[in-house]
């Protein structure tokens, strides 16, 4: 490891899609840089560790992708998916820089694939990363070190001095190899958002946050995020918004990733912990409605709910990592999930009761639906009935919060009077609100990442030769 | 729950690993894993043998320790793939084998040495086994050309023998009909995928070995060692068909077509072993089932000593030492001949009989068949 002594031109805090896009393009602009990764190697990367595709604009089918996705269409979708809430100058500007993205971020040694199994219905939007979102990091990590770009792991900043908008430099917890205040040019913040920060999510959710799972590791904890806004950087985005998805209850408090998800909602019914209906199951098709189903839980007692299923549709969704709980009965399968059984089994019968008749197909929006029933199942209802029944417990997932940094065009930071930050860069989830207010669509988490992060990185070296 | 505790394992990172599915551009093992919702036993020795080691998927989860869902799939399939070995060997008695094969190999090389030695040597007096031999048929002064080709055709044949008898085992293991007529596309695909160790480069950046940079070291080696064989035995294959369609005896010159083949085979089976061991030493730990350490190097060190002895025998054919240098040669080949199917070698034989089964699903997929 070099000097840390020494002054740096360009400083990047955090490690994982947008901190490594930035350390790349700065020193490709011909930038020393050095980033701070504040979590161990293994778990470097924050939430890039568990993505898998990138939403980019292309106006042609590729080797990878099945058709053209334009530029218009991808705002079209964003300003859907926002509501509006979004910064029409910076999301057409992420837009059109998406399109490039497809191609730099290949020539940084990240291997494309089609999409997954399974996803087909992003086989023309979204590209995948071959081996998934750690491959994807060890591929940077890999080019960043042969580029020369210095990286410490464990490395965690404690706090940041800046004076008047200017950054001057960053203090360690731990010191490494015997440098504590490490000094620099220019910032790039790309630590991320502050979802396993079990504390702050309380400010916003009281004591239901306790019963949150955390999808990604324990190290996003929204530090830098805090540090910054406390010192004069604007804030963006609703604090109390989080990506929040229903994942199984059996999960581990942080880090279960991907697979501790469920797609099985839309081919049964959910029900809270006294055995009750609580939304809509069939609502709309299950990749527009799995992100809302996280802060529906959410605001179920207990932060628990069940989807209960029968033998009939076990195999129609992808298999599980922990298998469902089964019952001969429903009175047997209500003991296991520790639900009144009378309440569960005056439940099931209401809707099977309601379900009319009508002709199943999973990838429409079929005419399989309730009548009389509060909540209805407007879409794939169908009767509860073929023993033995089945149940996943889920719990809300915390996947990233929205709180952010505001910056413009460059990937600048803004401060609370307006006025650009002198030498301050932020770049992927920590600034993601500026383009997301609300919603999600898949993939748009590393698209906001790449762009932003190459941008703040070229950025932050011009910033730094001047 | 399965027959043993390591298809247990598979088992449970098989159920991970199809609730993910990142790994599935990495190689075979993925796609395979994902025609299926629950694993037999066959299915997972299936899996372990069409692994070919390479680590990307290792390197690439985000699961892989020290997280808590602990899935090392390199490692547990290396391990199943060994116990499937010695599960499948033929005849059973042998299985054992597969335990303490660096034991059990070094220990067959030496008597089969030994008695090549002391055969020539009690069979021949001084001046014979210690003599200048030159020109046609000067090998068979010390060993009769029928007897040589009696004693190696049989080890040869034996060695077929119990090698089908195991791939008949896997086979039937792996839910395949016995009495299959011949998938012709499959073979073909099977031998292309073999040929080119398709599976071996990490989804296209080589595999991982000492560290989390890939490399296509172990790829050049095994192409090595792998061809440097075929070659030797195409030069032994040449040999025979000259002395019995033409009459012409070894030892042949420098130019004839056993000797260049041989030659070249000999080099790659020098350098490829080398490598390969290199290799296997700078492995990192995490990948290896260090349990068939032995077994990896036994065979290893056995194609070296096969390429080392017969290179040293054509340099030196026409000194004293030709003599015990055959017999050192002949002993060598001998029981790499009668261990084939007790080590490392089957290796080989059932992954490419993995990537022929891999190759009739595919198509079977393709073409919207039920499984």
């Amino acid at each position: 490891m070099a000097d840390l002594n020494r002054k740096f031109d360009v400083l990047v805090i955090g490690g994982g899609n947008a901190a490594l896009c930035a350390a790349i393009s700065a020193r490709r602009a011909g930038a020393s840089v050095l980033v701070l990764e504040g979590a161990p190697k293994f778990y470097r990367g924050g939430n890039t560790r568990h993505t898998r595709n990138m939403r980019c604009a292309h106006d042609a089918a590729t080797e990878i992708l099945t058709g053209p996705y334009t530029e218009e269409e991808f705002w079209d979708d964003l300003l859907r998916l926002t509501g509006g809430q979004t910064d029409e100058e910076l999301a057409k500007f992420m837009i059109r820089e998406s399109k490039d993205i497809l191609n730099w971020i290949v020539e940084q040694g990240v291997r494309w694939q089609p999409s997954l199994g399974g996803t087909l219905s992003l086989g023309r939007t979204n590209s995948f990363f071959l081996g998934g979102g750690r491959a994807m990091l060890n591929a940077l990590y890999l080019t960043a070190e042969k580029l020369g770009v210095e990286i410490a792991y464990d490395a965690e900043v404690i706090d940041l001095e800046i004076q008047d908008g200017m950054f001057l430099a960053a203090q360690l917890k731990q010191p490494i190899d015997g440098a504590s205040k490490i000094r620099a040019s220019a910032l790039v913040a790309a630590a991320g958002g502050f979802e396993a920060n079990i504390e702050w999510l309380k400010e916003y959710w009281g004591e239901a946050a306790d019963n949150f799972l955390i999808r990604g590791t324990p190290y996003n904890r929204g530090s830098i995020l805090k540090m910054l806004l406390d010192k004069g950087v604007q804030d963006i985005g609703d604090p109390t918004q989080c990506h929040a998805v229903a994942i199984d209850a059996r999960a581990p408090k942080f880090d279960g990733g991907i697979i501790t998800r469920h797609d099985s909602v839309i081919f049964g019914i959910v029900v809270n912990k006294h055995a009750q209906r609580f939304y809509d199951e069939g609502e709309d098709i299950w990749p527009k409605r799995y992100a809302i189903w996280g802060r529906l839980v959410a605001a179920q007692p207990d932060q628990i709910a069940y989807i209960i299923f029968d033998s009939t549709v076990v195999t129609s969704f992808m298999p599980t990592l922990f298998p469902p709980i089964a019952g001969a009965s429903i009175a047997e399968l209500a003991g296991k999930l520790e639900l009144d059984p009378a309440a569960l089994e005056k439940t099931i019968t209401e809707f099977n009761a309601a379900v009319q008749p009508g002709t199943f197909d999973h990838t429409i929006l079929d005419d399989c639906r309730t009548a009389g029933i509060t909540p209805p199942k407007t879409h794939w209802a169908r009767r509860i009935e073929t023993a033995p029944y089945l149940a996943y417990p889920v719990r809300p997932g915390i996947t990233f919060t929205y709180l952010g940094t505001r910056v413009n065009r460059q990937s600048r930071m803004v401060m609370k009077d307006g006025k650009p930050s002198v030498n301050m860069f932020a770049a992927g989830e920590i600034m993601a609100g500026n383009v997301l207010g609300k919603g999600y669509a898949a993939g748009i988490g590393m698209t906001i990442g790449s762009v932003f992060g190459r941008v703040a990185g070229r950025e932050a070296a011009k910033n730094a030769r001047n | 729950m399965h027959g043993t505790r390591i298809l247990d394992e598979a088992d449970r990172l098989m159920t991970v690993c199809n609730s993910c599915r990142y790994c599935e551009g990495l190689c075979a093992v993925f796609p395979a894993m994902e025609m299926r919702r629950a694993f037999s036993d066959g299915d997972l020795n299936y899996l372990a043998n069409l692994c070919h080691a390479c680590g990307a998927c290792y390197t690439d989860c985000q699961f892989s320790p020290p997280h808590e869902f602990d899935v090392n799939v390199p490692k547990t399939l290396a391990v199943a793939r060994a116990e499937s070995w010695a599960a499948y060997v033929w005849p059973r008695a042998f299985a054992g084998a597969f335990a303490r094969n660096g034991l059990v190999i070094s220990l067959v090389a030496a008597l089969s040495v030994a008695a090549f030695i002391f055969g020539f040597a009690a069979l021949h007096d001084r001046q014979i086994l210690f003599g200048v031999h030159t020109g046609p048929g000067a090998f068979y002064k010390l060993m009769p050309h029928n007897a040589m080709a009696a004693l190696f055709g049989a080890a040869f044949l034996y060695a077929i023998v119990a090698l089908v008898m195991g791939v008949r085992a896997f086979w039937r293991d792996i839910g395949e009909p016995v009495g299959m007529k011949t998938d012709a596309a499959a073979l073909f695909q099977a031998i292309r995928d073999a040929g080119e160790l398709r599976y071996l480069d990490g989804g296209g950046v080589g595999c991982f070995n000492e560290d989390d940079r890939p490399t296509d070291r172990r790829r050049l080696y095994h192409h090595l060692t792998f061809y440097g064989f075929a070659l030797c035995f195409a030069s032994t294959s040449v040999a025979t068909l000259y002395h019995y369609l033409f009459a012409r005896e070894a030892p042949y010159p420098w130019w004839d077509l056993p000797i260049v083949l041989g030659t070249l085979g000999g080099i790659g089976l020098l350098i490829g072993p080398i490598g390969l061991l290199t290799e296997r030493w700078k492995r990192d730990s995490v990948l290896v089932d260090e349990a068939h350490y032995g077994m990896d190097v036994a065979f290893i060190v056995m194609l070296f000593m096969t390429s080392l002895t017969g290179m040293a025998l054509l340099i030196l054919r026409e000194t004293a030492a030709m003599g015990p240098l055959l017999a050192l040669h002949l002993g060598v080949v001998f029981s790499l001949f009668v261990t084939m199917p007790y080590g490392k070698f089957v290796h080989g034989i059932y992954r490419f009989t993995a990537l022929v089964r891999y190759a009739r699903e595919r198509n079977a997929m393709a073409q919207g068949a039920p499984e």
